[in-house]
């Protein structure tokens, strides 16, 4: 199975290395939010650093949805679906790997803007970066893995760009509260660092629910 | 090879299938011939399971379809009206793709000789979405036998394809024949029906209502018994 | 075609005479209900002592209250009837599911137009974002994306399959937004159970408790009575479309 959804998750990540059209767009868009933000918040002022941990989440979010839509819609094409659904493999392996694909898109993206947008709000990490990381990682983690099962779900509608953020939003919301609080703890006030990782163990803990229970759930999405 | 009994699809409060009974031999080509709507394409859905019926028994090589899918799905190869192929990739990158997802061990040399075997070497590495109608039906014919099925469920597969094309399929699947596959063919073209297939079976309204053996290629046998069943009776 | 239209009326009384057989079970349950909510609404207002700090509009608070837990009670019953459809695929699963969230989504709304008033005059804002109001109000944004699936075009058992793997995802989700809020709005490390920053105070006198917990009855037994109708008459809608198709069918041939 880990094989299938490793063979479908290259075959995603080559052809976007073919086209580079949905990393793009999710790295331009990226950008854009950035520029939105200093215009909404003057970069000069000090009090704008306290939104960054936010800002930082915002990014993700937008252009982690941009990615989730096309993941499932692509396949719509000439019907490829249906080609994956013949294949002889269980639904999880197609969730895992277009969940492996959609996962790299993301950190990807975060790799490039997140450097981008701390230097050009001169934001300067007085705290942990491997805890930064840490979060970066399990956050995005619960965002996608969820996010793709849910895209799955919105890909049977015929405006499933309109469902999806309907849709994942709501259910992410923990998500957003526990890392959002995190990333701020961790980056400007190390002092807290034990409520930090409380947060940490929640979005670890919503990561493994839903992961488990997207595992099971997902072959009542993609049975036709 | 195949066993359907009491086969129904209901969608909706509509009945597609109302009640099929059929049983297919190893070996053999079959044509599925009926009007539009009368539940043909859905009958090769069932088979490949694409649409889970709604009551009834399928067996495929002694293989409940509801309980063994993943080892019935490794037995069939489907060409639906779709190509299944992926734009961005070549006509490679497609085969290799999808004979490594069935477990296809050299599934490169096998991709290459598929290829060959269609006519289309010389495209070998051009993206798919520059082809024309025929030559992406030739690939998609290509793609459905990857894993040498035993079974092929193909869907109008003559349907927009110029006299060259149609040859080159006829022979992939008379040379599938040669080989023992078993073909299942949902088709409007008698003469082609006529031609590779040696029983066929006409749908109305989700029923089942002639299959007969069909000797000589006698295009006449089939259009006379296809006008008795469907334009005969309104 | 007019032996066809008589045929189709012929069964018609056939199954008018097996709905006969059930109308008491509504009845009844009409019955409760009109007397519960008299009851209620008398205890409220008469038999409860007024708030001391609140004054008259603490009365709104068993409305309240009988709301947010019959509307987490109807999604309790979305979420057991989605795992139920998912593993028997009944119908009339589903039709319960859909029912239950639709009348859960009414009763959510009930809360967050109530919730502000008393907010208003009890803590002088009108909404506040503290753990309770902001998980209701995702809660409603979730229970709003169910029926955005429902509004889906295609075959039922389609959505129906898809509703209740959201109803499932969604009812999940909802304890962990619910402590994820509470860790948010208290600025300090995790408390457990318990009323941590509760409105409410400690005690609440016997009379009032009385009265809120015979509201909670009395919206719960008109949650089943609405559950029940809205179900009858999901499936007389089925069985509507199913004669149109049959009717359609026999004129055809």
């Amino acid at each position: 199975m880990i094989k299938t959804a490793f063979l479908l998750a290259k075959k995603d990540l080559y052809s976007e290395l073919k086209t580079k059209q949905v990393l793009t767009t999710m790295i331009i868009f990226a950008g854009l939010v950035i520029l939105v933000f200093s215009f909404a918040f003057d970069p000069a002022n000090n009090t704008t650093k306290a939104v960054i941990p936010g800002v930082i989440w915002v990014i993700v979010v937008f252009s982690g949805i941009l990615g989730l839509n096309r993941s499932f819609l692509s396949e719509q094409r000439n019907d490829t679906m249906q080609g994956l659904l013949i294949a002889p493999m269980d639904a999880s392996s197609i969730y895992l790997g277009k969940f492996l694909a959609n996962f790299t898109m993301m950190l990807v993206v975060e790799l490039v803007s997140i450097p981008f947008l701390f230097l050009l709000f001169d934001f300067k990490i007085i705290g942990s970066i491997p805890y930064f990381i840490l979060i970066m990682f399990i956050g995005s983690f619960g965002f996608i893995s969820i996010g793709t099962f849910l895209a799955a779900l919105a890909a049977n509608s015929k405006s499933s760009e309109m469902l999806l953020p309907l849709l994942l939003f709501p259910v992410t919301s923990p998500i957003l509260i526990g890392v959002v609080q995190a990333t701020r703890i961790i980056l400007t006030n190390m002092e807290k660092f034990s409520s930090a990782l409380a947060w940490i163990q929640l979005v670890s803990a919503y990561d493994v629910i839903f992961f488990v229970l997207c595992f099971l759930l997902i072959e009542y999405v993609l049975e036709v | 090879m195949i066993e359907i009994k009491k086969l129904t699809k209901q969608a909706d409060n509509k009945l597609i299938l109302r009640g099929i009974d059929l049983s297919i031999e190893k070996g053999e080509t079959v044509a599925i011939l009926g009007p539009n709507g009368a539940g043909k394409s859905t009958l090769l859905k069932v088979l490949a399971t694409l649409i889970k019926p709604s009551s009834g028994l399928v067996k495929i090589n002694g293989l409940d379809l509801k309980k063994n899918h993943l080892e019935i799905k490794k037995l069939f190869g489907y060409l639906p009206h779709s190509s299944l192929l992926y734009d961005h990739y070549s006509p490679l990158e497609n085969l290799v793709f999808f004979g490594k997802l069935y477990g296809v061990t050299n599934a490169e040399e096998r991709a290459i000789e598929l290829v060959k075997e269609v006519g289309l070497s010389f495209f070998l590495n051009e993206p798919v979405k520059n082809f024309s109608r025929g030559m992406i039906q030739r690939i998609a014919i290509a793609r459905s036998i990857v894993h040498e099925p035993e079974l092929l469920l193909l869907d109008e597969p003559h349907t927009g394809l110029d006299q060259g094309a149609i040859s080159i399929l006829n022979n992939v699947i008379l040379s599938m024949k040669a080989k023992g596959t078993t073909t299942l063919m949902v088709t409007h073209d008698f003469k082609q029906a006529a031609e590779i297939c040696d029983r066929i079976i006409i749908i109305k309204n989700g029923k089942l209502v002639d299959d007969f053996k069909l000797e000589d290629r006698a295009l006449n046998l089939v259009s006379e018994k296809y006008q008795l069943q469907v334009e005969g009776v309104s | 075609m007019s032996m066809n239209l008589e045929r189709e009326k012929a069964t018609l009384p056939l199954s008018e005479s097996a709905d006969a057989k059930s109308p008491i079970l509504p009845k009844i349950l009409l019955g409760i209900t009109i007397v519960l909510i008299l009851t209620a609404i008398y205890l409220t207002f008469m038999y409860a002592d007024i708030e001391k700090t609140m004054g008259v509009v603490q009365k709104i608070f068993y409305f309240h209250v009988g709301s947010a837990a019959t509307a987490f009670t109807a999604f309790f019953v979305t979420f057991i009837f989605s795992i139920l459809y998912l593993v028997k695929r009944k119908r009339i699963f589903d039709t319960y599911a859909s029912v239950s969230a639709e009348i859960g989504l009414i009763f959510t709304t009930l809360v967050l137009t109530t919730g502000p008033i008393w907010a208003k005059s009890a803590w002088n804002t009108w909404w506040v974002w503290e753990p309770r109001l902001t998980t209701t109000l995702i809660l409603w944004f979730i229970y709003m994306a169910y029926m955005m699936i429902r509004q889906m075009d295609g075959v039922w058992d389609k959505k129906a399959r898809l509703c209740a793997v959201f109803g499932i995802i969604g009812f999940t989700d909802v304890p962990i937004v619910f402590f994820a809020i509470r860790w948010w709005q208290t600025k300090f490390h995790p408390i457990v159970f318990g009323n941590g920053v509760s409105q409410k105070g400690g005690g609440i006198a016997d009379n009032m408790l009385v009265a809120l917990i015979v509201s909670i009855f009395a919206l719960l037994s008109l949650y089943t009575y609405l559950l029940n109708r809205g179900v009858e008459f999901e499936n007389m809608k089925i069985k509507v479309d199913q004669y149109k198709e049959k009717l359609r069918e026999d004129l055809e041939n």
